[in-house]
C-alpha cells in the first residue's frame, strides 16, 4: 500500500494508556448501556401505579384511536394566486442574479427561487471576481428568514411608522445643517459607486459637518494603509494565485477571510498537478489556518517571528543585509528565500499580519519579483474601513461633537473592543439611528433602529475590483416593514426616486457606457472594457510618477522597525472563522453547526493552544465515554481586559508562544437563546490588532464541546486518504503510488476490481445515465460552502449542540480532517516499516507515540465524504424491508417512506455516511430551530421530503436535480449537455474539486477523470465499487 | 364528511326540483314567446333582419357590448332610438363610427370624444368590412328589447320543507310492503292450522318422523376435516376482506369535496371544449398542473357575465339538481367577488378575496410526481388519469393515486420515443438489449424506489 502513514484525528487519541480511546477504536459505546439502572429496581419497577396491563391497555387504546383517527383524510386547501405573476409557475425554479455585499462577505451570485421564495444561493459562473459562495454566503439564505429580524421601526424600543421616523431624522438633520456638530453615518465597507456617489451628494445636501465613516468590523486597516501609501488610492492589491508557481504567505488565511477572500479558486486552480507541474505554497503561521492546513511547507512561527523573517526576506532578495532580531528563523527564511529566488516572477508573497510596515514590506517584494500573481493596478474595494476615523468619532462623540450618528451594517457595541466607550458617547449624541437587521447590542441602545432589509429584498451595486462590476436586486419583496439604508438617505434628502432608479442613472451615466443594462441585471456582472483600459493607464502612471522616489525610504524604515520587532510573553492571535466570520450571521443555525474545518468542533468558539503550552499550563482535551470532547477552562488576559471561561482545544500545529480565539462569538443581543454561544474575541481586539499580548490562566471545570473529530472514525481501516509528493508522482508509476488492492482468489492475488473478486453479478449501467462524482484532494482547500449547499439543498436539519455531541450530526456530507505527523511522506514510512512488535525501542506502540508528537508540525488533509453510492452497496443487503436499493443511474436510493428504521444499513456502511432521524427535527419545540418557525421553513427545498422520526437519510447524489436535468431534456427533445448534470455539493465547489457527471458520456469531463491515474475509491479493498472517487493528494515537497 | 352531507342535499334538491319543474317551464316558455313577438314588431320598422343581426352581433359585437348592461362598451339595446332622441345623432353617425370609430374621434366629434373618454379611452376596433345593411340588421337586433330573465328564480332558494316529501313516501312504501308481507304470513299460519285441525277432524293422520336422525350441526361438528376446511375458509375469506378494507384506507378514489365555486368542469371542457392546458398550464412544464389563477378565468369571464346555457334551456337532469342558469349566473359573481371585478364600472377594485379551493387529489409528501413528464414528454391525455372530467359536473378523484396504480400503468405503458432526440441514444441500446422495438417506461428505469421516493 502506498501510504503505511497512520492518520489521527485527536490529539487525544495518540495518548496510549487512554482506555477510552482504544475503546472507541472498537466499539461505538465504551461503557454498557445502563439499562440496568431502570430495569434492575424492582421495586421501583412494583411501586409504580401504571401496571403492565394498564400499560397495555394505554397502548392498546392509543393504537386503535390513532387507526380510527386516520381513516378520515384532512381536508387540504389549495389557494390559487389571484393574479399570477407572469414569471412565475408554481413548481418551477427561478433564479436572479445577484450579489452579496453584506460589509464582510462581497460574492456575485444567483439566487434560486421558488414561488417567490429564495431558497438557495449558487455561484454566479459568469463572474470573474469573487464569483464563488463560501459557506457563509450559501447559509445566508437561511439569515433572510431569520426570526429574529427587527420586522419594523422603532423609536426607543417602541414601533414607529417609517413616516415619524423619516420627519424625525430630517428634522434633525435640518437644525444640524451648518452646526459645528457633526453628522455621521458610520457604516460597513459597501464597495458600491452608487451609495458612495448617494453619500456624496447626502453630504452636498446636509453641508460640510457630514462625515461618512467606514469601519470594518474585522480591519484590513495596514494593507489598506500601506497600499494607499504606495499607490495613491485605499484599496487591496489583487493577486491571482493560479498564476504562481511559488505561494509563500506570511499569516495569510487567504482561503479564508483574508482580505475580503475570493481567493480559493484561482488557488486551486494552480494545485492540480498538470504536466508535471503545479504550485507550491510555503505558509509562516501561528494559527493553524485553513491555508495553513492547506500548505506543502508549513512553518508555525508567532506573530513577531514572522514579522521578523519577513523583514530578513526582503533584505535576503534585496541584497541588504538586514541585521537584528532572533536568530531563529533564518533557517526558514534561507530556505524561502532560496526558493522564491528560483522562482522569480513566478512567485508572489502575501502577509496577513495586521502591521503597515509588514504591509509595505510585502508590496515592495512583489513589485521587487514582478511577479505575475501581484495585480495592484486594478486593486480590491472590500475592505474599507479606517481605523483612525473610527477612533476619533468615539472621541468626538463623548466630547459631545455629533449631533446625529447614522449606522448601517454594524454593531460596534459588539465588535468594538472599546465598546462602552462607544455606548457613553452614543448617549452624547443628539439623535442616532442604526440600521438594523436584529436588534442587537447596538440597536438596543440606539434612539432610532430603522429596520433593514436583507440584501435578497434590497437593490445594490457593488465593484469588488476595479472595473469589475456587479448589481444586487431583489429576490423577493420585503418580508417585513422594512427599508435599505440608500431609499431612506434618498428620503432624507428629499429625493422622490427609488434606490433603483437611482442606481440605474448612475449605471447609465458612469458605468455602463453604452452597454446593456437589461443584459447586465441578468448577469449580475458588467465588465465595461473600454473603461477599464483607460482606468488602468490612468492609474498606472499616475503610480509611477508619484512613487518613484519616495519608495526606499519608507521601505528602509518598515523592514528596521519589523525585525525589531519583540513580544512580551504569549502571543493572542485573533481570526475570523470559515463558519462565523465576522458575526453578523452569528443567528444562523446553519452556520453554527457547520463544523470548523480545522477543530471540527460546532456550536462554539475556544483558545487554541500548542501541545506544549499545554502540558507547561495544564491543560488538556479529553475524549469521554459518548465520543464526545471535554476541554479545560482559561481566563484571558489582555492588557487589563479579561475574557473568563474560554474553553480550551489543543491545536496541532499552533505555534508555541502563541494562542488563537476566533472571532464572532459570544454575541448575546438579538439573538436565540442556543444560538448564543462562545465568547466575545472583539472585547480583546484593542487598537484593532489581531495580535495582542496575553496572560493565560488555567480556571477550574471542563468543557463539553460538541466536536465530531472523535466521531465516525473508519474503524481503523487504513488507505482511506492516499497522497504522495510531486517526485515520485512524476517520476514513478502509478502502481507505486496508487496501487490497486489486491485479493487472495484460490491463493493467488488477483485485483479487488477483477470480476472474480466478486460474490455479486454485475449488472448493467452501461445504458443511459451512470452518475459519479469526482473529488480531487489537491484542489479541495476543505472550506466547508458544499456542506451548507448540501444542507440548502436537502432540507437537512440542524440537530443543535446537545445532539451534536453525541455523533447525531446529520450533516450528509462531511469534510474529514486528517493530519498526519512527518513533514515528508518518506519519514514516516521508513519509520513505520522499521517497526517491529508492540513494544520496545522500534515497538509499534512506542512507535506512533513518538511518530506522531503533536507539538510537531502536522500535514494536514480534507476528505470530503458522502454516501458513496456503492454499485455493490453493502448497505442495500442487509435492509430487512428493500427500503434501499441501487438505480441503474449509479445512485444508491434511499425510499423514506419505507424505512422502518432498523439502522442495519448504518451498521454495515463501510463509510459512516447514513444519518438516522432520532428526532422529529421539525415543529418539535426541543430543535427550535429554522423547522420550527413558520419563517425558517420557507427556505426548504419544496422537491425534497423533510424526513420523519425514526427514518434512516443519506446522500441521494441530489437525485432531485439529476431528474430535473433529465425532465428538461426530454422535454425539449433534446441530448444533455457535460456540465449540465450537478449536485449541490459540486455546484457550489468553486475551487473545481468535485466534479459531477455522466460517464456514460464519454466525453464528459468526469469520464476523463474516472481513467486518471490518480483515481482511487474509498476502501477500494472492501469491493464495494462506489460511484464516487478520489484523487490522490500530491504534495509539492521539491525545495529549491 | 362533506360529501356525505353534499348528497343528503342533492337529494332533497333533486325531489324539490322536480316538483317545480313543471310550472317554471311554462313560464320560460311565455317569456320566450313575448320577446320574439316583440322583435319581430321592431324589425318591420327599422328595416333590419333582427335574426341576421343577432347572428352578427354575436360575432362582432359581444365580446365588447351587451344590450342591458355595460361591458368594455355601453349597452346597445335600442341604441339608434337612444342615440336619435338624447343626442340628435342619426344612422349616418352610427355607420360612421362602426366603421372608422377612431377617424371619428380624431374628426373632434362631442359625442365621439365624450364616449371615448367615458370608456378608459379605449377605442372601439373599427369595422369596416360591415355593410350599412349589416349595421342595420344589429341595430335591428338591438332595438328588441332584451329577453327577459327566464322565472325560475324559485329553484333554489324555494323551501326545503316541501324537499323531504319523496324520502318519506319511500318508508311508507316499504312499510306498507312489510306489513302485506307480515299478513300473508300469519294468514299461511292460519290456513295451515285450519288445515290441520280439519285433516285430524277427518281421522287422516299425519305422517311423523320415524327416527330421529342427527341434527346437521352436529353431524357437521363431529366432521373434524369439514370443520377444518370451514374454519381455514373463514379465515382467508376474513383476511381477503379485512385486508381489503384496509388497503382503501387512505384511497380517496370518488371523492367529491363541496368547492367554494360550484365550477362546472362539464361545461367547459365539455360543452365549450375549452383545452384542459388552457387554464392548467403549468402541466405543461411545471411538476404542478396548478389551479389557475382568478386572472385566467377573467380572459373569458370578463365578456361572459352570465350563463345562458344550452338554447333549450336547461335540460331535465340539470334542473333536477337545482342547476338553473341563474344558479351558473350566481357561480359567476362568486368569482367576480373574489378576483375584485366591479361589473357595473367594469374594473378591478383591487379588493381580493382568493379562493380556497378543496384539493382532490392528494399525493403523500414522500411521493414525487411532475406531471411535465406524463403530459409534455409521455403526450399522456389527462384523462388517463383524471378521469372524464368534460363530464364531470363535479369533479372528483377518477383514479386510486395508489402506488399499485402508478406502477401498473408504468408496466404496461410504452414510452414515446418518437421524434424525442433525448430517448434517441438510450431507445437503440436499449431496444437491442431487451429485443423489442417499444419499450415501457418500467425497462427504463421507471419502477425505481429514486425515481419517485426522494
Amino acid at each position: 500500500m502506498a501510504s503505511n502513514k497512520k492518520y489521527w484525528k485527536s490529539e487525544a487519541e495518540l495518548n496510549p494508556n487512554d482506555s477510552i480511546v482504544e475503546a472507541l477504536r472498537n466499539n461505538e459505546f465504551t461503557e454498557e448501556i445502563p439499562v440496568d439502572e431502570f430495569l434492575g429496581d424492582k421495586e421501583n419497577l412494583s411501586s409504580s401505579n401504571t401496571s403492565r396491563r394498564d400499560f397495555l391497555k394505554y397502548v392498546g387504546f392509543s393504537t386503535a384511536a390513532a387507526t380510527v383517527a386516520a381513516c378520515e383524510g384532512p381536508v387540504h386547501k389549495s389557494i390559487p394566486y389571484v393574479v399570477q405573476p407572469d414569471n412565475i409557475v408554481p413548481g418551477v425554479a427561478n433564479y436572479y442574479a445577484t450579489t452579496i455585499a453584506d460589509g464582510f462577505d462581497f460574492a456575485s451570485i444567483l439566487v434560486k427561487t421558488r414561488e417567490g421564495r429564495p431558497i438557495k444561493i449558487e455561484n454566479n459562473t459568469d463572474a470573474k471576481v469573487n464569483g464563488g459562495a463560501n459557506a457563509r454566503v450559501q447559509a445566508s439564505v437561511l439569515t433572510l428568514y431569520d426570526s429574529k429580524r427587527v420586522q419594523g421601526p422603532m423609536a426607543n424600543g417602541e414601533p414607529v411608522e417609517w413616516k415619524v421616523l423619516d420627519a424625525t431624522v430630517k428634522a434633525k438633520l435640518n437644525a444640524l445643517k451648518g452646526s459645528n456638530k457633526q453628522v455621521v453615518l458610520l457604516t460597513q465597507t459597501y464597495a458600491s459607486p452608487s451609495t458612495t456617489k448617494l453619500i456624496s451628494e447626502f453630504k452636498a445636501a446636509y453641508g460640510d459637518n457630514v462625515n461618512h465613516v467606514v469601519y470594518d468590523a474585522i480591519s484590513e486597516d495596514a494593507a489598506l494603509n500601506a497600499y494607499s501609501k504606495a499607490y495613491g488610492e485605499r484599496a487591496l492589491a489583487d493577486y491571482d494565485f493560479e498564476k504562481a508557481e511559488l505561494i509563500v504567505s506570511f499569516g495569510a488565511d487567504f482561503l479564508g477571510d483574508w482580505q475580503g477572500g475570493g481567493y480559493d479558486s484561482g488557488y486551486a486552480k494552480g494545485r492540480v498537478p498538470k504536466n508535471g507541474k503545479m504550485s507550491r505554497h510555503v505558509q509562516l503561521e501561528s494559527n493553524m489556518s485553513l491555508t495553513g492546513a492547506n500548505a506543502d511547507k508549513r512553518y508555525p512561527m508567532t506573530p513577531t517571528q514572522q514579522k521578523i523573517a519577513l523583514a530578513k526576506l526582503y533584505g535576503k532578495l534585496n541584497g541588504s543585509s538586514v541585521g537584528g532580531g532572533t536568530s531563529d528563523v533564518d533557517e526558514a527564511v534561507d530556505r524561502v528565500a532560496a526558493e522564491i529566488k528560483k522562482a522569480g516572477s513566478k512567485a508572489v508573497v502575501v502577509s496577513g499580519l495586521n502591521d503597515e510596515n509588514a504591509q509595505t514590506v510585502v508590496l515592495a517584494i512583489n513589485k521587487l519579483l514582478a511577479s505575475e500573481a501581484f495585480d495592484p493596478e486594478k486593486p480590491k474595494y472590500v475592505r474599507q474601513g479606517d481605523a483612525a476615523k473610527v477612533s476619533k468619532l468615539i472621541a468626538d462623540m463623548n466630547a459631545g461633537r455629533v449631533g446625529a450618528l447614522i449606522m448601517d451594517g454594524v454593531n460596534p457595541a459588539y465588535t468594538l473592543p472599546n465598546a462602552e466607550e462607544f455606548l457613553s458617547g452614543l448617549e452624547q449624541v443628539d439623535v442616532s439611528v442604526d440600521f438594523a437587521y436584529t436588534n442587537d447590542e447596538t440597536a438596543q441602545a440606539s434612539n432610532y433602529v430603522a429596520a433593514a432589509s436583507h440584501y435578497l429584498e434590497s437593490w445594490g451595486d457593488a465593484q469588488f475590483k476595479k472595473g469589475e462590476y456587479s448589481l444586487m436586486q431583489p429576490a423577493i419583496r420585503e418580508l417585513f416593514d422594512t427599508k435599505q439604508f440608500q431609499t431612506a438617505l434618498l428620503t432624507w434628502m428629499g429625493v422622490e426616486k427609488t434606490y433603483y432608479e437611482y442606481i440605474k442613472e448612475t449605471w447609465s451615466a458612469d458605468i455602463l457606457q453604452g452597454g446593456s443594462w437589461n443584459k447586465a441585471l441578468q448577469d449580475g456582472v458588467y465588465v465595461a472594457p473600454a473603461m477599464m483600459v483607460e482606468d488602468g493607464e490612468a492609474t498606472t502612471t499616475q503610480v509611477d510618477s508619484e512613487e518613484e522616489q519616495p519608495e526606499i525610504v519608507p521601505i528602509a524604515s518598515a523592514v528596521r522597525s519589523l525585525v525589531n520587532a519583540t513580544s512580551s510573553g504569549t502571543e493572542l492571535v485573533l481570526y475570523s472563522k470559515v463558519g462565523m466570520g465576522d458575526g453578523r450571521q452569528a443567528n444562523n443555525p446553519w452556520l453554527q453547526e457547520f463544523p470548523d474545518p480545522i477543530s471540527r468542533v460546532s456550536w462554539d468558539n475556544y483558545v487554541t493552544v500548542s501541545k506544549a503550552d499545554a502540558e507547561s499550563w495544564g491543560l488538556e482535551n479529553t475524549i469521554e465515554a459518548d465520543g464526545g470532547v471535554n476541554g479545560s477552562y482559561v481566563k484571558l488576559t489582555v492588557d487589563g481586559k479579561v475574557l473568563e471561561n474560554v474553553p480550551v482545544i489543543i491545536q496541532p500545529g499552533q505555534a508555541v508562544g502563541t494562542v488563537g480565539l476566533s472571532f464572532g462569538y459570544g454575541k448575546k443581543a438579538g439573538m436565540q437563546e442556543e444560538m448564543a454561544t462562545g465568547v466575545n474575541a472583539y472585547t480583546l481586539y484593542s487598537n484593532f490588532s489581531d495580535v495582542q499580548s496575553v496572560t493565560v490562566e488555567k480556571l477550574g471545570g471542563e468543557h463539553e464541546f460538541a466536536c465530531i473529530q472523535s466521531h465516525k472514525t473508519l474503524m481503523g481501516r487504513g488507505d482511506i486518504i492516499k497522497e504522495t509528493t510531486l517526485e515520485i508522482f512524476n517520476t514513478k508509476d502509478h502502481e507505486e503510488w496508487n496501487p490497486m488492492p489486491h485479493v487472495s482468489l484460490n491463493h493467488n492475488e488477483i485485483p479487488v476490481t477483477s470480476p472474480d473478486a466478486d460474490l455479486w453479478e454485475e449488472f448493467d449501467r452501461s445504458i443511459g445515465h451512470h452518475f459519479n462524482l469526482s473529488i480531487d484532494l489537491n484542489a479541495c482547500t476543505g472550506c466547508g460552502a458544499c456542506v451548507i449547499a448540501c444542507h440548502a439543498e436537502n432540507n437537512v436539519p440542524v440537530v443543535g449542540k446537545r445532539e451534536m455531541r453525541r455523533s447525531r450530526d446529520m450533516h450528509w456530507l462531511r469534510i474529514d480532517r486528517y493530519y498526519s505527523s512527518e513533514e515528508t511522506f518518506e519519514e514516516d514510512n521508513e519509520k513505520k516499516e522499521e517497526m517491529e512488535g508492540l513494544w520496545g525501542d522500534k515497538g509499534s506502540l512506542g512507535g506512533f507515540r513518538e511518530m506522531e508528537d503533536p507539538s510537531a508540525n502536522p500535514q494536514v488533509a480534507f476528505q470530503p465524504v458522502m454516501c458513496q453510492h456503492c454499485n455493490h452497496a453493502p448497505c442495500e443487503t442487509v435492509c430487512p424491508v428493500a427500503a434501499t436499493s441501487h438505480s441503474r443511474q449509479g445512485q444508491n436510493h434511499m425510499a423514506y417512506n419505507r424505512c422502518v428504521g432498523t439502522r442495519y444499513c448504518a451498521n454495515n456502511c463501510p463509510y459512516k455516511v447514513r444519518r438516522f432521524n432520532w428526532f422529529l427535527y421539525s415543529n418539535n419545540d426541543e430543535f427550535d430551530f429554522n423547522m420550527n418557525n413558520d419563517l425558517g421553513k420557507m427556505v426548504i427545498n419544496p422537491d425534497v421530503n423533510v424526513r420523519s422520526r425514526g427514518v434512516m437519510e443519506k446522500c441521494s447524489m441530489c437525485i432531485q436535480m439529476t431528474q430535473k436535468t433529465i425532465l428538461d431534456a426530454k422535454r425539449d427533445g433534446r441530448v444533455i449537455k457535460d456540465g449540465e448534470f450537478q449536485t449541490a455539493c459540486s455546484a457550489a465547489c468553486s475551487s473545481g474539486a468535485m466534479v459531477f457527471g455522466d460517464i456514460n458520456d464519454h466525453d464528459s469531463k468526469v469520464a476523463e477523470l474516472k481513467e486518471d491515474d490518480r483515481m482511487y475509491h474509498l476502501l477500494e479493498h472492501v469491493g464495494t465499487k462506489p460511484n464516487v472517487f478520489y484523487h490522490v493528494k500530491v504534495r509539492n515537497t521539491n525545495e529549491a | 364528511m362533506k360529501k356525505v352531507l353534499y348528497r343528503h342535499l342533492f337529494s332533497k334538491v333533486l325531489g324539490l326540483t322536480l316538483l317545480l319543474f313543471s310550472t317554471s317551464f311554462y313560464a320560460q316558455e311565455e317569456a320566450e314567446a313575448t320577446t320574439d313577438a316583440a322583435a319581430e314588431q321592431t324589425a318591420e320598422a327599422v328595416g333590419g333582419d333582427p335574426v341576421k343581426g343577432k347572428q352578427l352581433f354575436n360575432q362582432n359585437c359581444a365580446a365588447c357590448h351587451a344590450l342591458d348592461r355595460k361591458m368594455t362598451g355601453p349597452a346597445l339595446a335600442n341604441v339608434e332610438t337612444r342615440l336619435a332622441e338624447d343626442e340628435g345623432l342619426d344612422k349616418e353617425w352610427i355607420y360612421a363610427w362602426v366603421k372608422n370609430s377612431p377617424g371619428v374621434i380624431s374628426s373632434g366629434d362631442a359625442y365621439a370624444n365624450k364616449i371615448y373618454d367615458e370608456y378608459n379611452q379605449a377605442a372601439m376596433t373599427p369595422f369596416p368590412t360591415l355593410s350599412n345593411q349589416d349595421i342595420d340588421d344589429i341595430l335591428a337586433y338591438t332595438a328588441a328589447p332584451p329577453p327577459a330573465p327566464a322565472a325560475t328564480t324559485a329553484a333554489t332558494p324555494a323551501g326545503e320543507s316541501t324537499g323531504s316529501s319523496s324520502g318519506i313516501s319511500n318508508e311508507m312504501i316499504l312499510g306498507a310492503l312489510a306489513l302485506v308481507f307480515g299478513l300473508l304470513v300469519i294468514m299461511l299460519i292460519l290456513v295451515n292450522k285450519t288445515l290441520r285441525r280439519i285433516a285430524e277432524a277427518n281421522g287422516v293422520v299425519l305422517e311423523k318422523e320415524k327416527e330421529k336422525r342427527l341434527p346437521i350441526w352436529k353431524a357437521f361438528a363431529q366432521n373434524q376435516f369439514l370443520v377444518l376446511v370451514s374454519v381455514v375458509f373463514l379465515l382467508l375469506a376474513s383476511a381477503y376482506f379485512a385486508y381489503g378494507y384496509l388497503m382503501q384506507v387512505g384511497v380517496d378514489q370518488g371523492y367529491a369535496p363541496v368547492q367554494p365555486i360550484h365550477f362546472s368542469h362539464k361545461i367547459h371542457a365539455g360543452d365549450n371544449n375549452v383545452d384542459c392546458k388552457y387554464c392548467h398550464s403549468s402541466a405543461r412544464v411545471s411538476k404542478t398542473s396548478g389551479i389557475p389563477s382568478l386572472n385566467v378565468c377573467m380572459n373569458c369571464h370578463k365578456s361572459i357575465y352570465e350563463y345562458a346555457g344550452n338554447p333549450e334551456g336547461p335540460s331535465a337532469e340539470d334542473l333536477a339538481n337545482g342547476y338553473t342558469n341563474d344558479f351558473y349566473t350566481g357561480e359567476i359573481k362568486k368569482l367576480y367577488k373574489a378576483v375584485g371585478w366591479d361589473e357595473e364600472n367594469q374594473s378591478y377594485t383591487g379588493e381580493t378575496q382568493p379562493v380556497e379551493w378543496v384539493r382532490i387529489h392528494n399525493l403523500p409528501d414522500f411521493a414525487y410526481f411532475n406531471h411535465s413528464q406524463h403530459v409534455s414528454v409521455a403526450g399522456v391525455e389527462c384523462q388517463t388519469c383524471h378521469g372524464p372530467v368534460e363530464e364531470m359536473e363535479i369533479m372528483y378523484q377518477h383514479a386510486p393515486l395508489t402506488m399499485g396504480w402508478c406502477i401498473n400503468c408504468h408496466r404496461e405503458t410504452n414510452v414515446k420515443v418518437q421524434g424525442n432526440e433525448y430517448y434517441e441514444a438510450i431507445h437503440e441500446e436499449l431496444s437491442k438489449k431487451y429485443g423489442v422495438e417499444e419499450l415501457t417506461a418500467a425497462m427504463m428505469g421507471g419502477l425505481e424506489c429514486g425515481k419517485c421516493h426522494y
